[in-house]
């Protein structure tokens, strides 16, 4: 295979500048496809992901296109996940190509995440050339955004490519521009074997079929293969190329090119993503580098809503995970909620998703406990725990500290919100770092903000006080000690475990009198009093209180209508299938949920 | 010989009442005549049905029956009689309103067979009574109940609501005092909580949607306030105080009677018996089937007699009936009678319900002379609804 015919490239954006949309049209311009054949979006197939309008799993499309030079090229774009949830994905994914097209909005200009995906495309050494994007809109101002991407990214934006992809004007543009600017790759295809691993998918016919890139060397059917770092040793069954939404099997995958190979593997925990993949007669020295184990950063509690399904809800997860070596669970109990899964995951977007694909595609009927990230809990015996459920907090008098992550936050806002969203991160405990100015009307606001804090609902909040024009990046940084403490939650005198959580001592209170009005509300009355309190290592910091139902009686007879009657009651009884019995108290699933939106005013 | 109950729809009124959602409607004299005929023409096709059975109890109920022609009342008596076979202790009873009734009438009420006259007071005080849309006062009742009495009735009971918008627990004796002032009194009380059922009046400024009991949503400010669920049930309590010391004794969650004069047709009810519902919307139960007649009225003009909402009850279904039906009785049910009557011992999870609730005495039980009583103690009867939805099986 000639490497110089080969381009390696994945496409960078903020979300919704038009990513999905040019390579819609890249790869319906270069012929592979009838634009009948085309789905509207050919490389998001999962609905989920076009009901939200991210792209989750990142894949590979090959097309080949016929250049001005008369020559033939193979295009392999890689599509990349579009949310900071998936840091780690992207960052495997911009490994495996060579260069990058910049896709930015004609009217929006750079945001929160251009920024962010391009330092990481050109971290990653890769060409990065920018199109403009959107440039039919009225209100387009390309010169004004080549300005900005010049001053800000410090990249050439000139002779830019203007293009609407919606519309396919500037495609041909786009094409000569990738097959100009962007490098060929330049990989030995003598030497021993070394891949990348970007992505994998798991079928249930063929198993695990591993996404990579090929540095070096070659591999092709019968190749024993070698995982570098799980160290997972596999025959090759078939390797290929990807079409538009399909495999294609080919002889040999070698230095340069993009692809498939599977190899009757079963778990997707074998093909980590960033791994390294030789040849396990001749392997190669070292492995490729960048590679991480995946952590999560978010945990919570996920419990069937009837506790018969908890099988059921136990297959669905393996079966997720199958897909998913990112999403991590293990059995737990609570005494509210019975039996269920604390389950990790990168942040609160994959965790919803996770909660979406398992009611939607399980049709399991969950219960999701509060969302809570690791904190480590340094007790006086010297030992540390992470702890990712707060019920299972030490007593108090056995912990000597406690520590909470942190992460560096970047906040891309117009001028006129700058007010408001530095307020909304003062609230949240945030610490200023800096503010820089990126142009007249915008500026960049770097927070340290503790994880804890964000993970609710900031992004909510973010947008709602910047009428929608922030945009929001960051990544871990690190643990620091933190006066934090347990709050609980008793309903009727009884801790009811599942609404515990950990929260920073200056915020307890508020935190615990929101909750308790909330509850009230959610909690419908009972046939006595429920005192429903907030407590701080037994110490009651707030209280509501539900009153006894002093009438539920019908007193008519309707003229001898009795099935009116039954209906009446059959209709109480169903109200109460939806609830959770604690004690003598019954809580409807929903409580459990609702207490997470508590700033919705 | 089995005995059968009749009940007799008459779904008219002079003006409909804020709070009511029973079929009603105010009707010219033509609507009322052809009604007659269709009903009558029911009576002749349904009695042939019933041969074997023995009417011991007939109730006419509205609407107003009182409101239509009295000949009409005679009338559908006299057929039911060619029809089916009368009881000669057979308790007939018919809903009036005060206003409605005249010296002629209840004399042709009296000789067409009425032997128990129920009289719908609802409130002595005649501001509450404008505010429930009523259109009599309380002089007006007055005079219509002497008018009752020299007819001769002496089976007479009076309809009393609380709960009612400006009611106060002061005002609610006042109108409890009034009418045991009576003389003679009344042998049987019927005292009702209003129930704020939607599609009515008062729903669009009581109920849920217009935020509830207590802040109502009322712009002209026509209306006062709910009294609250406290004050609600308190009304609920001196009424059974009160009442008991007059001798009145509290047999079903809203009734109230002199010894020997509880409402047979009602008690048919709560006891399971059968009856059979004549008129526009009248339901009924004969061998273990309940349905309906039509509610549309011109289906109905048209001899549209079909049995709508027809349903054969499962052993099951009878069972929940049994429990929810019979626990609205102050003497509650038996549970022997629940093993001879279905044959099966008392079912477990009945017995977890009860000892859950007997824990929060909301529930009593009485080992009694014929067998293991169970019944609803005065705390469970106010919230009779969320203990009876209990008893229902999961589908």
């Amino acid at each position: 295979m000639d490497q110089s015919r080969i381009r390696n490239f994945c496409i960078v954006a903020h979300i919704d500048h038009g990513k999905s949309t040019l390579a819609d049209r890249i790869i319906e311009r270069t012929g592979l496809l009838t634009s009948r054949e085309m789905q509207e979006q050919v490389l998001d197939n999962m609905d989920l992901e076009r009901e939200r309008g991210i792209t989750i799993k990142a894949q590979a499309v090959r097309t080949v296109y016929k250049a001005k030079d008369g020559k033939e090229y193979i295009l392999n774009l890689i599509d990349t996940p579009g949310h900071v949830d998936f840091n780690y994905e992207v960052s495997r994914s911009l490994a495996a190509c060579d260069g990058a097209i910049l896709v930015v909005d004609a009217a929006q200009g750079i945001e929160a995440q251009t920024l962010a995906n391009v330092y990481l495309a050109l971290d990653h050494d890769l060409e990065v050339f920018p199109v403009i994007n959107k440039i039919d809109l009225p209100s387009a101002e390309p010169e004004r955004v080549m300005n900005e991407i010049e001053d800000v990214i410090g990249i050439e934006a000139k002779n830019a490519p203007l293009i609407s992809a919606k519309n396919g004007i500037g495609i041909d543009e786009v094409l000569e521009a990738i097959v100009e600017r962007l490098p060929a790759p330049t990989g030995d295809e003598n030497a021993p074997l070394k891949a990348l691993i970007f992505d994998s998918l798991y079928d249930s016919y063929r198993g695990v079929i591993v996404f990579m890139r090929i540095r070096d060397g070659r591999v092709s059917r019968g190749t024993k293969i070698r995982m570098m770092a799980t160290g997972a040793v596999f025959d090759v069954v078939e390797v290929g190329t990807f079409g538009a939404g399909q495999f294609i099997p080919c002889e040999e995958l070698s230095a340069g090119m993009v692809g498939y190979l599977t190899a009757s593997i079963k778990n997707v925990r074998d093909t980590a993503v960033g791994d390294t993949v030789t040849d396990d007669r001749n392997p190669c020295s070292e492995p490729l580098p960048g590679y991480k184990k995946v952590l999560s950063m978010v945990y919570c509690g996920m419990y069937p809503a009837d506790g018969a399904k908890y099988p059921d809800l136990r297959d669905a997860l393996e079966k997720l995970q199958l897909n998913d070596a990112s999403l991590s669970y293990e059995p737990e109990t609570s005494v509210a909620l019975g039996f269920g899964f604390r389950c990790g995951f990168l942040g609160l977007l994959h965790l919803e998703i996770i909660e979406e694909r398992l009611e939607r595609e399980y049709n399991l009927d969950l219960v999701t406990t509060a969302p809570s990230v690791i904190y480590h809990v340094y007790k006086t015996n010297g030992e540390m725990i992470e702890l990712t459920n707060p019920s299972n907090l030490p007593d108090p008098s056995e912990i000597e500290y406690m520590e909470e992550p942190f992460v560096s936050a970047e906040i891309m806002v117009t001028t006129e919100y700058i007010g408001p969203i530095m307020e909304l991160c003062q609230q949240r405990r945030g610490r200023y770092l800096g503010m820089e100015y990126i142009e007249q009307t915008r500026a960049l606001l770097k927070y340290e903000l503790p994880l804890n804090e964000i993970i609710y609902d900031f992004f909510d909040a973010l947008k709602s006080k910047s009428r929608g024009y922030a945009s929001f990046d960051y990544e871990l940084k690190g643990y620091e000690k933190s006066e934090l403490v347990k709050l609980d939650i008793l309903i009727n005198k009884e801790e009811v475990d599942a609404l515990s959580f950990i929260v920073h001592r200056d915020g307890a209170y508020e935190r615990g009198r929101k909750m308790c009005e909330k509850l009230k509300d959610e909690i419908p009355r009972h046939l006595f009093e429920i005192p429903i309190q907030a407590a701080i290592g037994g110490k009651v910091i707030a209280r509501e209180t539900i009153k006894a139902l002093r009438k539920d009686v019908l007193a008519k007879c309707y003229g001898g209508d009795i099935t009116r009657k039954k209906k009446l009651l059959e209709k109480q009884k169903e109200g109460k299938k939806r609830m959770r019995q604690f004690g003598n108290v019954e809580i409807p699933q929903r409580a459990f949920m609702s207490v997470l939106k508590l700033d919705e005013e | 010989m089995p005995d059968l109950g009749i009940y007799i729809h008459i779904p008219f009124c002079v003006r409909k009442c804020s709070y009511c959602d029973f079929l009603s409607f105010s009707a010219g004299e033509e609507t009322g005549k052809d009604y007659l005929d269709a009903l009558i023409c029911e009576i002749r096709e349904k009695g042939p049905q019933y041969r074997g059975y023995i009417i011991t109890s007939v109730f006419i109920g509205g609407g107003t029956p009182s409101s239509v022609p009295s000949g009409h009342i005679t009338k559908i008596l006299r057929t039911v009689r060619e029809n089916f076979e009368v009881s000669e202790d057979c308790e007939i009873s018919m809903e009036s309103n005060p206003g409605t009734l005249t010296e002629e009438k209840l004399k042709e009420y009296k000789k067409a067979g009425i032997n128990r006259l129920s009289m719908g007071l609802q409130s002595a005080s005649d501001r509450e009574l404008s505010w429930l849309g009523r259109i009599h006062t309380f002089a007006g009742f007055l005079a219509s109940y002497d008018l009752v009495i020299k007819s001769g009735f002496k089976n007479v009971n009076i309809d009393l609501m609380y709960g009612i918008p400006g009611q106060t627990k002061a005002s609610w004796e006042k109108t409890l005092r009034e009418v045991l002032g009576l003389n003679p009194r009344p042998t049987h009380i019927s005292a009702y909580s209003l129930i704020v059922e939607e599609g009515t009046p008062f729903y669009e400024i009581y109920g849920e949607a217009a935020g509830g009991r207590e802040n109502g949503k009322d712009p002209e400010r026509q209306y006062p306030p709910l009294p609250s669920e406290e004050e609600e049930r308190n009304m609920d309590k001196i009424t059974e105080d009160i009442l008991s010391k007059y001798g009145y004794h509290r047999y079903e969650i809203s009734n109230y009677a002199k010894k020997g004069f509880e409402c047979r047709h009602n008690l048919r009810y709560w006891k399971r018996g059968e009856y059979l519902g004549l008129g526009l919307g009248a339901a009924s139960f004969t061998d273990n089937i309940r349905y309906r007649n039509t509610d549309d009225l011109s289906v109905y003009l048209r001899r549209g007699f079909r049995k709508e909402d027809y349903q054969v009850l499962s052993e099951r279904e009878q069972m929940e009936e049994f429990m929810f039906l019979g626990l609205r009785l102050t003497e509650g049910i038996l549970t022997d009678e629940f093993e001879r009557v279905f044959r099966k011992p008392f079912p477990k999870r009945y017995w977890d319900v009860i000892y859950r609730y007997e824990n929060l005495c909301f529930i009593e039980l009485e080992d009694s002379p014929e067998g293991l009583r169970v019944r609803l103690t005065p705390k469970g009867r106010d919230i009779s609804n969320r203990i009876l939805s209990e008893f229902l099986f999961d589908p």
